[in-house]
């Protein structure tokens, strides 16, 4: 999987946590989860859960913490796929 | 400044038959039972196997709730509470506000109760958690499991910014938060309370009540004569869910705006049997019961002679004799000198925490309308019943007839007492005078 197949994957994911459709509309690595796309806080964990379920992952809390923007979702998604 | 009056400017509802307002007065005016035979009660083997479930459709969860709420959201009791909630609110002319707006109506609350407003939520919890996977809880458990869940939903659903709660008197409940509303507003800490209550429609609610042996095992194969309230052959309640709210307003506030009025809520009473004198847990200290009646009426001034209906708490279980027998000691009205009363749990079942909510959206109807909806499947009157009240007291059919005063009564365990009561308002400039 390439990340722009990942963001393809990822983005239906997201679009479910966020009001910002115009920002949704133009994602890209820098898009960042709570100043961008706004997104509650609290649900950055149901992201994840989505993410784990969805790649079929496991995301650690380490990773989990470091998962702010679009891009380094991508990072975290694709190290956890090859580990 | 004297304190202020209360009115009833909006109403909401979500019960077993009727969803929204105009069908549910059909199903009051036609006298429609919600009852249904509960195939998961049968699979589950209850004696039990009848209930009222509001039936609420995908399509109408995306009217009051995003995409993703609808997805999270199994709490079925938090969403007939914000359904209904919600409703009250634009029903009295009063627009949600947006998500974006900058600030929320600082003058208007909501107390929505409940017993248990979802089990969905919790069964699916300790699947995960007793497997070791507490993370697989994400973040809608706590918020949608938690006693308010209702009311902070409800809350942001309308942009709330005065007091956000949920009570809890078991069946006492519904009719509790409305008369917490009122008193809020007669003390000027608020001008409009969304007052109501809710409860899940779930058979792992109803299971204890199966256990307790108090629900009805005759009628699975009769649904809809199942709930017999009053009658020689009631033989347990029916187990209902849903949800209704009032918008309870400030009268000069409604008045400034030209609110349309259903009411106006006088007030009422609430006390406890305390468990003592033949109260325990599960039944009533009549003296409790006398006491809240008396509380109800010196308290809102009105004089026992000037009741014209009464909403009973009725549920169908031999305790409909004892209220019966209550109400006219206490208004010391008997024969055909006693009030109409009539029990909507014959056609919802009981919605424990709801049912003081929905009979109080059917009370502001009845009185606003000028009706009375008939009480179903009482052709055997109680001849307990039949010996302190006349048959006639008690409507078959829905009976045109004009209603100054209501009293809407609800009781649960704990020994929890609650009355409220309703007085017809003139639209017309003033209200009917004494």
């Amino acid at each position: 999987m390439d990340r722009k197949q990942v963001i393809e994957k990822f983005a239906p994911i997201i679009a479910l946590y966020t009001q910002e459709k115009e920002v949704l509309a133009n994602l890209s690595e820098e898009t960042d989860f709570l100043n961008d796309l706004k997104i509650n806080s609290a649900n950055i964990v149901d992201i994840i859960l989505d993410a784990e379920e969805a790649f079929d992952i496991e995301i650690d809390d380490d990773s989990a913490e470091q998962m702010l923007t679009v891009g380094a979702a991508i990072d975290i998604i694709l190290k956890q796929q090859q580990a | 400044m004297g304190e202020r009056r209360v009115v009833i400017t909006g109403l909401g509802v979500v019960a077993p038959n009727g969803i929204g307002l105009p069908a549910f007065e059909t199903a009051l005016r036609t006298g429609r039972s919600g009852i249904r035979y509960q195939e998961k009660m049968a699979e589950l083997q209850f004696g039990c196997q009848v209930g009222g479930v509001p039936i609420v459709s995908e399509e109408l969860k995306h009217q009051y709730f995003s995409e993703l709420t609808v997805k999270r959201l199994s709490a079925d009791g938090v969403v007939y509470g914000c359904i209904a909630g919600a409703d009250a609110w634009t029903d009295a002319g009063l627009p949600l506000l947006a998500l974006d707006a900058e600030t929320p109506d600082w003058d208007s609350g909501c107390i929505m109760g409940t017993g248990l407003a979802g089990t969905d939520p919790i069964r699916d919890s300790i699947y995960h958690i007793d497997a070791g996977n507490a993370k697989r809880l994400g973040s809608s458990f706590i918020q949608q499991s938690m006693p308010s869940g209702v009311s902070a939903y409800l809350a942001g659903t309308i942009g709330l910014g005065n007091q956000n709660t949920t009570n809890a008197s078991a069946c006492s409940t519904g009719t509790e938060a409305i008369l917490m509303g009122y008193e809020r507003i007669r003390a000027g800490k608020a001008l409009r309370m969304v007052c109501g209550g809710t409860d899940s429609a779930s058979p792992y609610l109803w299971a204890g009540f199966d256990a307790m042996r108090v629900l009805t095992r005759k009628s699975n194969d009769r649904p809809e004569e199942a709930s017999r309230p009053l009658s020689a052959s009631a033989m347990g309640f029916v187990p209902g869910g849903g949800a209704a709210a009032v918008l309870l307003e400030d009268l000069e506030t409604a008045l400034a705006r030209g609110a349309r009025i259903y009411a106006e809520l006088l007030g009422g009473y609430v006390n406890s049997g305390g468990q003592r004198n033949g109260g325990t847990m599960t039944a009533p200290n009549r003296e409790g019961i006398r006491r809240c009646i008396q509380g109800a009426l010196t308290h809102t001034g009105v004089a026992a002679a000037d009741i014209d209906a009464i909403s009973g708490h009725l549920t169908a279980t031999m305790l409909d004799t004892v209220e019966v027998g209550l109400w006219a000691e206490g208004l010391g009205r008997f024969g055909s000198d006693f009030p109409y009363i009539n029990a909507l749990k014959s056609m919802t079942g009981h919605c424990l925490s709801a049912a003081g909510a929905i009979e109080a959206v059917a009370a502001a109807l009845q009185v606003h309308q000028g009706f009375l909806h008939p009480s179903i499947n009482c052709d055997d009157l109680h001849p307990e019943i039949e010996a302190v009240i006349s048959a006639d007291r008690i409507p078959k059919q829905a009976l045109s007839t004009d209603i100054r005063i209501m009293a809407s009564s609800s009781f649960g365990f704990g020994d929890a007492n609650s009355i409220i009561i309703f007085k017809q308002f003139d639209q017309h400039g003033q209200e009917t005078g004494n």
